[in-house]
């Protein structure tokens, strides 16, 4: 697989920009070196800025409630971390693979009644619940998927939409006391380590949910960089002729299925830390069909795309709650105020509006725009080169 | 004996109420390809509008036409739904989804936004709330209603595909539809049709079901959603008759083993059932065909 990327490499060596290489091999040869060099280190700069942010004092009204180092706004950013990453891992199968599962919440769920009930209730220490949780996530999806993989497209959505069903029904009707029912269970607080509990400490989990998305962040880059994730181009676009390559489908479709599972599952053990305990809500059909929408809105299938509407989405959602309650919206009339109010409602109406007006999301309107503008004349053409293998190369 | 036949006709209410959800979800489905999120929304408004209707008409007729109200404002939303929404995207399967989903996600909170998330009481007629005595049981009688209703649904659904010249269409759209467009015949009517008619089914197991769980509330629909998609998966894409040999294997198998298991075992083993049928026979029990 990486003979066919080869000749379309030759003038810039893969060398040139150290760790991670920017963009795609193909769209290599036009790229200007400053602006590969600009691809590969923006992100390190975004990750550093994110890190060192808790220790600003900034205060932006109308974007957070307090500060930005108040407790408040930390668990917010946590939160909207969290979803950045569950999106993109999420967009593995959906935008990668081309796999649409309607059942990824079942493995968030366990990943978060995991740590939750081996911490509570078998009073395991953290870093032993915690491994054994996400790869417990990560072997339910491995055995759920060898199921559901055998039916494709809509059977296989179904499929997955009705095993994770069982696990909301479970959570719901509480077996044996362990989930708590439809309250929720609780994270025991006495039982974790110091630097993770209390309201001071909601910094810890910043970084923790911060650290998450990276982790996410960098499986997914080493997922497209490598043969495999062009497996899983193919498998997307093409089902037969990975096949007739000599190499299985299934088999590919079942390690995306596990691998995106099992980040799923840590993504449950880091909510259930940040949010404090577990709720049946995490294994709803909902919550899946969230994860959709973020990675559709976002752009599916792009680097960035998925992880930031997982961020808008979930930011949007928690603060259209409360916008909801302004004088902006109070004033209107009851026919527009009361669906304003309704976040779901508006998200809904803006994500069916983006498949129609936008269909590759976020990352998509940044491509148009820059299409638009070098349309307009203001650069040369062997650019214009970059930005067509730019569009369809991933 | 009893308790055997209470549970054996609850089940085959339940199964009756699956069946109307399923049998439009199939039909839409099977024709148009299109996996429909927004039938559970379809579902909702029946219920709401039949709801909103029976609070004000009165007298034996009242609630008779309060659900023909329901029913007609479900088969509404379904045809502007496809006309408006759907007909964009043919072709683009997974787009259609999307278009669904962001439709269910939205329309239900639309509904809390009006009538806000909490259960509404449901404006059941009397008689429904009585019981009949059938074999040494007292089956409650709006199990009776939900059977007879879904029978009735079930002979003019066939009768209607069978008989007429749009059933025609559709089954033969079911079974090969680039052949029946090049045929001259324009499918996309029949699109239309058929989303309208799943419409009104869901409308009507919306109000029905509404006299079955005594309330009404914005994400009823939702869940009943799911196991008409099991359903739907079991019995085979595209047949009504899969539907209803599903619809009556779920409702009974959920309600006997959630009376002699533990609560929502009877959930559980449902979804063993449609792995189990999904293992043996990838395409349903019907396969692909429309009635």
């Amino acid at each position: 697989m990486s003979q066919s990327s080869s000749p379309a490499a030759p003038p810039v060596p893969e060398t040139a920009a150290p760790p991670p290489a920017a963009g795609t091999p193909y769209a290599s040869p036009a790229r200007p070196p400053l602006r590969r060099l600009a691809r590969a280190v923006l992100p390190l700069v975004v990750l550093v800025v994110a890190a060192v942010l808790p220790w600003s004092t900034v205060d932006i009204p109308g974007v957070f409630d307090g500060p930005l180092n108040s407790p408040g706004t930390l668990q917010l950013l946590a939160l909207c971390l969290v979803f950045g990453g569950l999106a993109a891992g999420y967009d593995l199968l959906f935008g990668r693979a081309g796999l649409l599962s309607f059942g990824h919440a079942l493995y968030l769920a366990v990943g978060a009644y995991g740590v939750d009930i081996l911490v509570t209730h078998a009073h395991w220490p953290l870093w032993a619940a915690v491994p054994a949780a996400a790869l417990g996530g990560a072997a339910l999806a491995a055995l759920l998927g060898s199921v559901a993989l055998r039916t494709t497209g809509i059977a296989f959505a179904m499929v997955t939409l009705a095993f994770a069903q069982v696990g909301s029904i479970l959570t719901q009707r509480d077996p044996g006391g362990l989930t708590g029912g439809e309250e929720g269970l609780p994270m025991d607080g006495s039982r974790l380590p110091g630097f993770l509990v209390g309201v001071a400490n909601t910094v810890n989990l910043y970084w923790l949910a911060l650290a998450f998305l990276a982790v996410v962040a960098f499986v997914v880059h080493r997922v497209d960089r490598g043969p495999y994730g062009r497996v899983l181009a193919g498998l997307r676009d093409d089902e037969r002729r990975v096949a007739v390559l000599g190499l299985s489908p299934y088999r590919f479709k079942l390690v995306t299925f596990t691998l995106s599972g099992g980040l799923a599952a840590l993504g449950g053990v880091v909510y259930a830390l940040v949010v404090g305990g577990a709720s049946p809500a995490l294994a709803a059909s909902d919550l899946t069909l969230s994860l959709l929408v973020m990675a559709v809105l976002g752009g599916p299938g792009t680097r960035w795309g998925p992880v930031i509407g997982g961020i808008l989405y979930t930011y949007l959602d928690q603060r259209l709650t409360s916008l909801g309650g302004t004088s902006a919206i109070r004033h209107l009339p009851g026919v527009l105020r009361a669906p304003l109010s309704q976040p779901l409602f508006v998200l809904g109406a803006v994500f069916i509006l983006a498949v129609y007006f936008a269909p590759g999301g976020l990352a998509g309107l940044g491509r148009r725009g820059a299409a638009l503008t070098r349309a307009l004349g203001r650069r040369p053409v062997p650019d214009r080169a970059t930005g067509t293998t730019d569009a369809t190369g991933r | 004996m009893g308790t055997v036949v209470l549970l054996a006709l609850t089940g085959l209410g339940l199964g009756a109420l699956y069946f109307l959800i399923a049998s439009g979800l199939s039909l839409v489905f099977g024709l148009a390809d299109v996996l429909n999120f927004a039938h559970g929304l379809f579902l909702s408004v029946g219920a709401y509008a039949t709801w909103w209707a029976g609070g004000r008409l009165s007298g034996p007729w009242g609630f008779p036409v309060a659900v023909l109200f329901g029913v007609a404002c479900g088969a509404a939303v379904g045809g502007l739904v496809e006309l408006v929404l759907i007909r964009p995207l043919y072709r683009r399967p997974t787009e259609q989804v999307l278009v669904t989903v962001g439709l269910s996600l939205a329309g239900v909170a639309l509904l809390q936004a009006g009538w806000g998330a909490d259960p509404r009481r449901y404006p059941s007629p009397q008689w429904t709330q009585k019981v009949t005595r059938v074999l040494g049981a007292d089956v409650p009688n709006d199990r009776l209603l939900l059977i007879g209703v879904a029978v009735v649904v079930l002979a003019g659904l066939l009768a209607f595909l069978r008989f007429t010249r749009y059933g025609l269409v559709i089954r033969a759209g079911v079974e090969n539809r680039a052949m029946v467009s090049a045929l001259g015949i324009d499918v996309r009517r029949a699109f239309t049709l058929v989303f309208a008619i799943g419409g009104a089914l869901a409308g009507l197991a919306g109000a029905l079901g509404g006299v079955y769980f005594g309330s009404v509330s914005p994400g009823q629909g939702a869940s009943l959603l799911i196991f008409a998609f099991i359903v739907v998966v079991i019995g085979g894409m595209g047949s009504v008759t899969g539907s209803a040999y599903a619809a009556v294997a779920v409702g009974l198998l959920q309600q006997f083993v959630n009376y002699y298991g533990t609560a929502g075992a009877g959930d559980i083993c449902v979804v063993a059932l449609l792995a189990v049928v999904l293992l043996v026979r990838p395409a349903g029990i019907a396969g692909r065909a429309a009635t």
